[in-house]
């Protein structure tokens, strides 16, 4: 299993993986708008944006430093949840889980439904405009296949991207968190790194460091999978369902 | 980098970005590490995972400033007060590093009667001549020795020719250990900073005095011979008026705090593109050969008296002549010879000041009837954007090397005043060549980086279309040249005839860029063989060399630029990935990483040590020092040349082996760095009368008009220009990509939220900025991370704009650099583009965009004088060319 571990702490927001990641998969630009959003005019991810840096500028420090004012950085990307919504939700099967763990989306059989769009609890999943298709990080599945590190992790110049083995990941991460809080950093804290702490999605294969709230970073602060509301929403129907019949079986049977 | 250069004796970095991640504390001043140089920032975010303090100062919170565990805002242009107060507060709390001071550097060397500070003379330093508005150095010179040549900066021409060598007597200076002679230099450097209190860099910097104080703290407990602190810079401190003495003042405080030559020391000197570094080694400036070598100058009017000028009378430039005749011999082969002065008069002799501004300014006069433009866009790049378009306007011709039609090379077609009818192209004489250009996948050659080192690029594809390399072009070019001068007879073409130009070429036209960087390497002509270092360099024409700080990079016969072994697979220095000068050092002055016995100051920061069994320097690195030279060696009174290298001499470029903390010679402007204000200022100098740098070079032209010195009304901001980490310089190689385009797709500036709110400035709305050269529009960016600052009871509010955009590419704006003034530092001529004074409103300019050179000229504001009245002659230019002189 296979995965990435984003340290937030240590983006300097330079995007070297927007555009290697741009550049290995020859991804078109977004158009060139300037949006007032800080450093980033990239906006969110996208069909046609697979990592995205975003920045959050604070007027408050961060835990350890003397800067009255702190600016956040973080590089988004598919989060190949260990419970993908998207997946579950695909009815061609386009959408798969690869043997490394990933979840990839087969161009060639994706028919553009877009459900998956709706299924995905953080919105990364996103349809082109030109083909309708449903695109997203394939978390560089040819480079994988090579044995090649993803083109983001392997460009980012701090080692805020490190794409590894899971377990290993985690131990990493986990470590990294004491540091941090030995530093004075108190507020640093995983996202989504097990399923314990995030049970919506079972746990992000793409999971990350933060110093602040989640939505600070456009993050869901609780995403769950639809799909979990499953066996929920059709016991409720069915509930719905049998009470109806009630009703209308009272109604008849009444005189 | 005569900063550098003169400080320690070599123009560039003291040591290598592998080396931050050693450092116990990282200043980062002058510069944006994070955004411009991302990936060598990797080994400070290393360093601070090691736990070293990491400090920024600027005028904006920046990307790396987000890193830091301190950010220290302060004004733009006012660095040096900030740096006089650290050291100051060094000097005065007893916290320098008192065993290197006194053995390393020239602390304790007393200087002449003669000599009187700036505190004394308002500003000014003994020996202006108010008449030719200059220094005679005569009273900066170390007492009971003559003149002498300094190491960094020899370009710099004395006037007259010296009977003999200087510096043969550099033996016989005096010298007070204890530090309290009344005139040695350390107690003249505690009486020139004595001003330089916490409270004047906080009426100022605008800094307070608890972070002040702090970077002093970080600092000085960081520094002794188990702690070791670096500096990081890069054009946010060269770009100013005082540019040089800027990087003087951090190299006071690493010589002091005993930082230089030791790991985790040093002063990173960041350059602004791949090769800048390379540029100057082997250069493009008008007034320097290979290897810093000074171009031969009018007033020189033979060899000897050429090399009796450019020799020292100790340290490696003692060894002059072999580097120059060495030069001459791979230049012109068999003709150089000693009856022919090895060809030193087939060299153009320099009569003046040739560098960019003064040439584009002779442009615009009509002067000049052709021009190169390869690898750069001055148009957008340099400051003055519209003056430089006047000059280009009024060649005969003009020649582009670029990947795209870039701004300059489109100067007749897309211009703002050609789009606004106020110049017709039918009306420009100028015929424009346009050359596409390979980029450096598609062809060989190397870079030299930030960090002195050369790496080799293979060509990966072959160039597109018409594309070619810059090499191919050059060689063509004097292909030609040679085919129309090879029937001529006359004296004066015998250069171009007698050039050794005769490169294998791997295909039709392409020549082999190997064997170019093998005659850079040099080889001895008696035995045929490349040279394994500079030290075999002959002075009697039997080795050549095309720059001797290079040789040993194609030493053996292997391209040694293109070793790539893998760190993990050598110790940290990694010395078989590529190749540095001189030598293959990392870390220069190494032999300082040892106390003066020849140990290692501690276990901690060892790095270069005297093997007391083997009779010789070893370490990590090639010692920096010549290599059997024992520590306790001494040179007797009146040695010269090598000899007079003492063991305990770690600068062995300079004429006395020591650190310069205070420079006798080599500075136009000084021997130490005095706080002026740039040449337009918000408030008026606190220390002295003398408000601005009195050495600094002005072109008073129509148009080039500057703002009053300080108070302008018109003018109340600052403005500070810079980069960001999505587009490359003026936008050559970026505004014309998509992926990069999109991630900072217009000009901006950014501004506090309450200058937006004082101005009425809208979040993502338009904005016009002003100055007297001319108007720019771009949009708003309000953020905190740029807040006003108290400076002597006033508010100060700084305005930030980066300078990429331009009138053409796939993403295109106005250039900041518009808003310049040519005005510049003059001792390396740069522009001041970091500080200055502006304006700014609301909303868009006009159709019609103002700019001085087209008849909107300014009213010119006479208000508060720069330079005490009747202390500073005016000129027009610079220099004023004599054709008859020429």
């Amino acid at each position: 299993m296979k995965g990435f571990f984003t340290d937030t702490t240590l983006c300097i927001g330079c995007k070297a993986c927007e555009v290697a990641c741009k550049q290995w998969n020859q991804l078109p630009d977004d158009g060139f708008n300037f949006t007032g959003l800080s450093y980033d005019n990239t906006g969110h991810l996208g069909s046609s944006t697979w990592r995205h840096v975003s920045f959050v500028e604070r007027p408050v420090p961060l835990g350890g430093t003397l800067s009255s004012f702190s600016w956040l950085m973080m590089s988004d990307v598919c989060k190949h949840c260990a419970r993908a919504g998207c997946l579950e939700a695909c009815p061609t099967g386009a959408i798969v889980r690869t043997e490394f763990g990933s979840v990839y989306v087969q161009p060639d059989i994706c028919n553009g439904c877009g459900y998956c769009v709706s299924a995905c609890p953080f919105g990364v999943v996103d349809r082109r405009g030109d083909d309708g298709r449903a695109w997203k990080c394939t978390l560089c599945y040819d480079r994988l296949k090579a044995d090649l590190t993803p083109a983001c992790a392997k460009h980012c110049p701090t080692g805020s991207i490190q794409y590894g083995d899971l377990v290993e990941l985690r131990v990493k991460a986990r470590s990294r968190v004491e540091e941090l809080h030995a530093q004075g950093m108190g507020e640093a804290y995983l996202y989504g790194a097990d399923p314990e702490s995030q049970p919506g999605t079972g746990g992000l294969n793409a999971f990350f460091l933060l110093c602040d709230r989640p939505e600070k970073y456009n993050l869901p602060p609780d995403p769950v999978v639809p799909t979990k509301k499953v066996r929920r929403s059709w016991l409720s129907m069915g509930a719905a369902a049998v009470g109806l019949a009630a009703l209308t079986l009272a109604a008849v049977v009444t005189p | 980098m005569p900063g550098l250069g003169i400080s320690f004796g070599r123009g560039g970095a003291t040591t290598f970005q592998q080396d931050l991640k050693n450092a116990d504390v990282i200043v980062i001043q002058g510069s944006n590490m994070a955004e411009c140089h991302p990936v060598g920032f990797q080994w400070v975010m290393e360093a601070k995972a090691r736990g070293a303090k990491i400090v920024h100062v600027d005028p904006r919170f920046t990307r790396t400033s987000a890193m830091a565990d301190l950010y220290v805002p302060l004004r733009a242009g006012t660095d040096i007060a900030f740096l006089g107060g650290i050291i100051r507060y060094i000097l005065e709390n007893d916290r320098a590093f008192k065993e290197y001071v006194v053995n390393y550097t020239n602390a304790p060397v007393i200087v002449s009667d003669d000599y009187a500070d700036p505190e004394d003379l308002e500003g000014f330093f003994s020996g202006w001549d108010a008449a030719s508005g200059e220094y005679d150095t005569e009273t900066w010179k170390y007492a009971d020795v003559g003149d002498m040549p300094a190491a960094g900066h020899k370009e710099v021409v004395p006037k007259g020719v010296p009977p003999k060598v200087r510096g043969l007597d550099i033996t016989h200076r005096k010298s007070d250990p204890s530090l309290q002679h009344p005139r040695c230099v350390y107690q003249i450097l505690r009486k020139h900073f004595a001003r330089y209190t916490p409270e004047a860099v906080a009426d100022i910097c605008g800094v307070s005095p608890e972070k002040f104080l702090k970077v002093c703290e970080w600092l000085c407990e960081n520094s002794g011979p188990d702690r070791t602190g670096a500096f990081c810079y890069a054009v946010g401190w060269t770009q100013h008026t005082v540019g040089v003495q800027y990087i003087r003042s951090a190299a006071i405080i690493q010589l002091l705090l005993g930082n230089i030559g030791r790991p985790g020391g040093g002063i990173m000197a960041l350059r602004g593109h791949a090769s800048i570094q390379g540029s100057t080694d082997i250069p493009t400036l008008f007034n320097l050969l290979p290897g810093y070598l000074p171009m031969p100058h009018a007033n020189h009017d033979n060899l000897s008296e050429y090399l009796r000028i450019n020799s020292a009378g100790a340290g490696f430039w003692s060894e002059y002549p072999a580097y120059f005749v060495s030069l001459m011999k791979s230049w012109f082969g068999e003709a150089a010879t000693e009856e022919t002065d090895w060809g030193f008069r087939w060299l153009p002799a320099i009569s003046g000041d040739h560098s960019h501004m003064t040439t584009v300014a002779d442009m615009a006069q009509g002067k000049l009837r052709g021009y190169f433009v390869i690898g750069e866009n001055p148009v957008v790049g340099s400051s003055n954007g519209a003056y430089h378009r006047e000059g280009l306007r009024k060649l005969e011709w003009l020649v582009v090397r670029d990947f795209a039609l870039t701004e300059t090379a489109e100067f007749w077609r897309t211009a703002p005043e050609i789009a606004s009818g106020e110049i017709r192209p039918e009306e420009i004489g100028t015929e424009v060549f346009f050359f596409p250009a390979a980029t450096h996948t598609e062809k060989d050659g190397s870079f030299t980086n930030t960090q002195r080192m050369l790496q080799w690029h293979h060509k990966a594809v072959e160039p597109p279309g018409d594309c070619r390399s810059d090499l191919q072009f050059t060689y063509e070019l004097g292909k030609r040249l040679r085919e129309l001068y090879a029937d001529s007879t006359i004296d004066r073409d015998r250069p171009i005839r007698a050039l050794t130009w005769d490169y294998p070429e791997l295909k039709p036209g392409e020549p082999d860029a190997e064997a170019v960087l093998a005659e850079i390497n040099g080889r001895d002509l008696v035995t045929g063989k490349p040279l394994q270092k500079y030290a075999q360099l002959k002075r009697d024409g039997s080795t050549a060399c095309g720059c001797w700080i290079y040789a040993g990079v194609y030493a053996n016969g292997v391209n040694q630029a293109a070793r790539r072994k893998p760190a993990r697979e050598q110790h940290w220095v990694a010395p078989d990935w590529g190749w540095a000068w001189p030598d293959n050092r990392r870390i220069l002055y190494n032999r300082a990483s040892a106390a003066p016995d020849g140990k290692p100051w501690s276990e901690r920061k060892r790095y270069v040590w005297w093997d007391e069994e083997a009779q010789k320097w070893t370490g990590y690195d090639n010692p920096d020092f010549i290599a059997d030279r024992p520590p306790a060696y001494r040179p007797i009174l009146g040695a010269a040349g090598l000899d007079a290298i003492s063991g305990v001499d770690p600068f062995i470029l300079q004429i006395d082996g020591k650190g310069w903390l205070y420079a006798p010679a080599g500075l136009l402007d000084g021997p130490l760095p005095t706080h002026y204000e740039p040449e337009e200022s918000v408030v008026e100098n606190l220390l002295y009368r003398q408000q601005c740098n009195p050495r600094r070079l002005e072109w008073h032209t129509s148009s080039n008009p500057y703002h009053r010195a300080f108070a302008d009304p018109r003018f109340s901001c600052v403005l500070t220009t810079y980069r960001v980490t999505e587009h490359h310089t003026a936008g050559g190689m970026s505004r014309w990509l998509s992926w990069l385009s999109e991630l900072m797709p217009e000009m901006f500036c950014e501004v506090s939220p309450e200058l937006a709110g004082k101005r009425g400035l809208v979040h993502g709305g338009w904005a016009t900025i002003s100055t007297a050269r001319g108007d720019i529009e771009c949009r708003v960016l309000v953020t905190r991370r740029l807040s006003p600052l108290r400076v002597r009871g006033r508010t100060v509010h700084q305005i930030g704009v980066p300078y990429h955009w331009g009138y053409t590419g796939r993403v295109r704006g106005d250039s900041s650099n518009d808003l310049l003034a040519f005005v510049a530092d003059p001792n390396v001529h740069i522009q001041e583009s970091k500080a200055l004074t502006a304006d700014i409103r609301p909303g868009r300019r006009g159709r019609v965009r103002r700019a001085a050179v087209h008849g909107f000229p300014a009213r010119p504001e006479l208000g508060p004088p720069r330079d005490i009245v009747g202390l500073r002659p005016f000129k027009q230019q610079p220099l004023q060319h004599d054709p008859a002189k020429e």
